[in-house]
């Protein structure tokens, strides 16, 4: 049989072509671009080769905001996941408290950054704050502008305040997708709630779970607006995660050529830990 | 031994999921739960079970009053129509399961699984996990989760539905052979009644929440109490007429297909029940009798030819054995065996019993 040849379906193809070109490439390419050169004004150039890239990679502040950022994305992927999963276990299954609690859960989610971060400021104010104030009088030293260990205190709260909720919504889902006849065979087999939590819940949560850790992880490893609204970094830069040191870089100090290999680096970490995440997933998956 | 119900009833708000029903099953019997979908029997399981808990009556078992005791309580095992089995536990595990949480001994438990396991030919697969498995051997290994137990009560929950064909027969056969010599009382929920026929034992017939007969599955077929019970326990559905009866001779209201009965009943008008298979392209039994058709559908299933068509005002369905060719529309004659008809009174009670 002969096949009519019409390649005019090309056409149908431009409009996303431009489309990720505008919103994607040619953004992307103008990082590249500032990566390998020093930036002059009035458009003058100079080439540098990977001279950026060796700076910031040896960069010992480079070290530090990194080590931050690992840092706090893993202690609050210790506190939500486990705490989301629990809250999602005590809620409701039917009846009128579930759209209750539905509701509770997805408000924090609905509100913006930078809203979230200006809250959580004035609520932690040490002398206005309700938080703050209330820390203070029961005779906590509290003041997450000016101690360190206050500041992450605050911030580790405020995220997961935030975004706890993501992770128990996604488990609700996932418990709720399980057939009450698995719980009634572990029922009758005399299996203790916790034998009932280990071999059957958690393996038929293992879906869902893996896409909160990976959501978590990503957000988490990118935050900027809430720790910036809430402590702009400090106090010094002990709250400093790699965006905002980043943004202080490229617009505080105008170092466009090692904020946007700083950037590039950035952005490889997270591609990288995603592609390793995701293929130790499917890897799994394929086992199964 | 023997598990009896005393006038359970449970109701789920404002709705009866079962009414009133007494029913005592004996030891070393199987007992098939035939009926529709919604008529009640996961509900029933799930009572007998102590899953679920009657709204008023009492369950009895062995002697004892256990309503309201609790699953974990009874001995009981129970079979669902999912798969249901641990997903990280292999098959071994999985068998396992029950003894381990009742703590036998490691040997006993090796020993045990061992022999369940080649009773359902999963020998092979100890090691697998039940997401490398065909649905029939998943359903294998809940089976054998089931019987590794030494329940007092085995709970099967239309165990064969979700599998295809083939395995649903081969399993089907294998059933009843592996309950044989188990001290057990067995209790089958099925939608099909073939599947009741298959099993024998005894068969209660239920619609709506009601049980409507029960009793040896063969007697249950033979000679349903009521027309309700011998709809339920029908497949394809069973043609309903009305007739007339006047001394020997008996008519259809709708037609003019005549025969003679020698039924001990009297004059007068009845309903009539006959199983499609007693409608067929060719004559059976000494005393059949011809009825015009039109042809509406026409389809093979298996070895078996399934017709319907119209006469008057009536739509009928037959079975016939071999491949029976016929054109949608078509006028053709079919011969019903008068013999095996069932009549009901106008209470729709079955008449000629006996």
């Amino acid at each position: 049989m002969n096949k009519t040849i019409n390649q005019k379906a090309w056409y149908f193809v431009i409009p996303v072509f431009v489309l990720v070109a505008f919103n994607a490439a040619i953004p992307l390419m103008t990082v590249v671009n500032y990566s390998f050169q020093e930036t002059f004004g009035n458009n003058v150039f100079a080439w540098e080769g990977t001279r950026w890239f060796k700076q910031i990679l040896l960069s010992e502040r480079f070290h530090a905001s990194l080590g931050r950022q690992f840092a706090f994305t893993f202690i609050i992927l210790l506190i939500q996941i486990p705490l989301g999963i629990a809250i999602a276990l005590t809620m409701p299954k039917k009846g009128w408290g579930v759209p209750v609690c539905l509701i509770l859960m997805s408000m924090p989610l609905l509100i913006p950054w930078n809203v979230v971060g200006a809250m959580w400021n004035i609520f932690a104010l040490p002398d206005i704050g309700f938080l703050g104030h209330t820390l203070n009088s029961v005779g906590f030293d509290y003041n997450f502008t000016q101690q360190p260990g206050d500041a992450w205190f605050t911030t580790i709260l405020m995220d997961v305040w935030h975004w706890t909720s993501l992770v128990v919504l996604l488990s609700y889902a996932g418990l709720n997708s399980i057939q009450p006849a698995y719980y009634q065979a572990a029922e009758i087999d005399g299996a203790s709630r916790w034998a009932t939590f280990r071999y059957i819940e958690l393996p038929k949560m293992k879906k869902v779970l893996t896409l909160a850790i990976l959501l978590r992880f990503m957000d988490s490893f990118m935050i900027y607006t809430e720790p910036f609204v809430l402590t702009g970094g400090g106090p010094g830069n002990t709250t400093a995660f790699l965006s905002i040191d980043l943004v202080k870089m490229a617009l505080g100090q105008f170092d466009l050529g090692p904020a946007a290999a700083m950037s590039l680096i950035y952005f490889f970490i997270v591609l990288l830990v995603c592609w390793i995440f995701y293929n130790l997933m499917m890897k799994n998956e394929a086992k199964s | 031994m023997s598990l009896e119900l005393k006038n359970i009833e449970k109701k789920v708000g404002i709705d009866t999921h079962i009414h009133p029903t007494s029913l005592k099953l004996e030891k070393n019997t199987i007992n098939v739960l035939l009926g529709s979908t919604l008529a009640g029997k996961t509900t029933l399981m799930q009572i007998m079970a102590g899953l679920d808990k009657p709204t008023s009556g009492e369950i009895w078992f062995d002697g004892k009053n256990v309503t309201g005791m609790k699953v974990q309580k009874r001995n009981c095992s129970m079979v669902y129509q999912q798969f249901i089995n641990y997903p990280n536990y292999t098959v071994y595990e999985n068998i396992a399961s029950p003894l381990i949480i009742t703590g036998v001994k490691n040997d006993e438990i090796k020993q045990r699984v061992g022999k369940v396991a080649e009773l359902l030919k999963l020998s092979e697969m100890l090691n697998k996990k039940p997401d490398e498995l065909s649905g029939g051997q998943q359903q294998r290994t809940a089976l054998a989760r089931a019987l590794v137990k030494d329940s007092d009560l085995i709970l099967l929950d239309e165990p064969l539905a979700n599998l295809d064909f083939k395995l649903r027969e081969e399993l089907r056969e294998e059933l009843p052979k592996l309950f044989e010599d188990r001290d057990c009382i067995v209790v089958y929920a099925t939608t099909e009644p073939s599947d009741a026929l298959m099993i024998g034992g005894n068969t209660a017939t239920l619609l709506e929440g009601k049980v409507i007969q029960y009793g040896k599955t063969l007697e249950v077929y033979n000679k349903p109490e009521n027309l309700i019970s011998a709809k339920v326990f029908s497949d394809p559905p069973m043609n309903i007429a009305e007739i007339i009866k006047s001394g020997e001779n008996c008519k259809f209201t709708d037609n003019n297909v005549q025969w003679k009965s020698s039924v001990k009943i009297k004059d007068g008008t009845y309903k009539i029940g006959i199983r499609p298979h007693n409608i067929t392209t060719y004559k059976e039994g000494n005393n059949s009798v011809e009825i015009n058709g039109k042809v509406q559908i026409s389809e093979l299933s298996g070895s078996e030819s399934l017709i319907h068509f119209t006469n008057g005002n009536l739509n009928w369905v037959s079975l016939s054995n071999g491949t029976q060719q016929k054109n949608v529309g078509e006028d053709t004659k079919l011969y019903m065996n008068t013999d095996e008809f069932l009549y009901f009174d106008q209470n729709n009670r079955l008449v000629n019993n006996g």
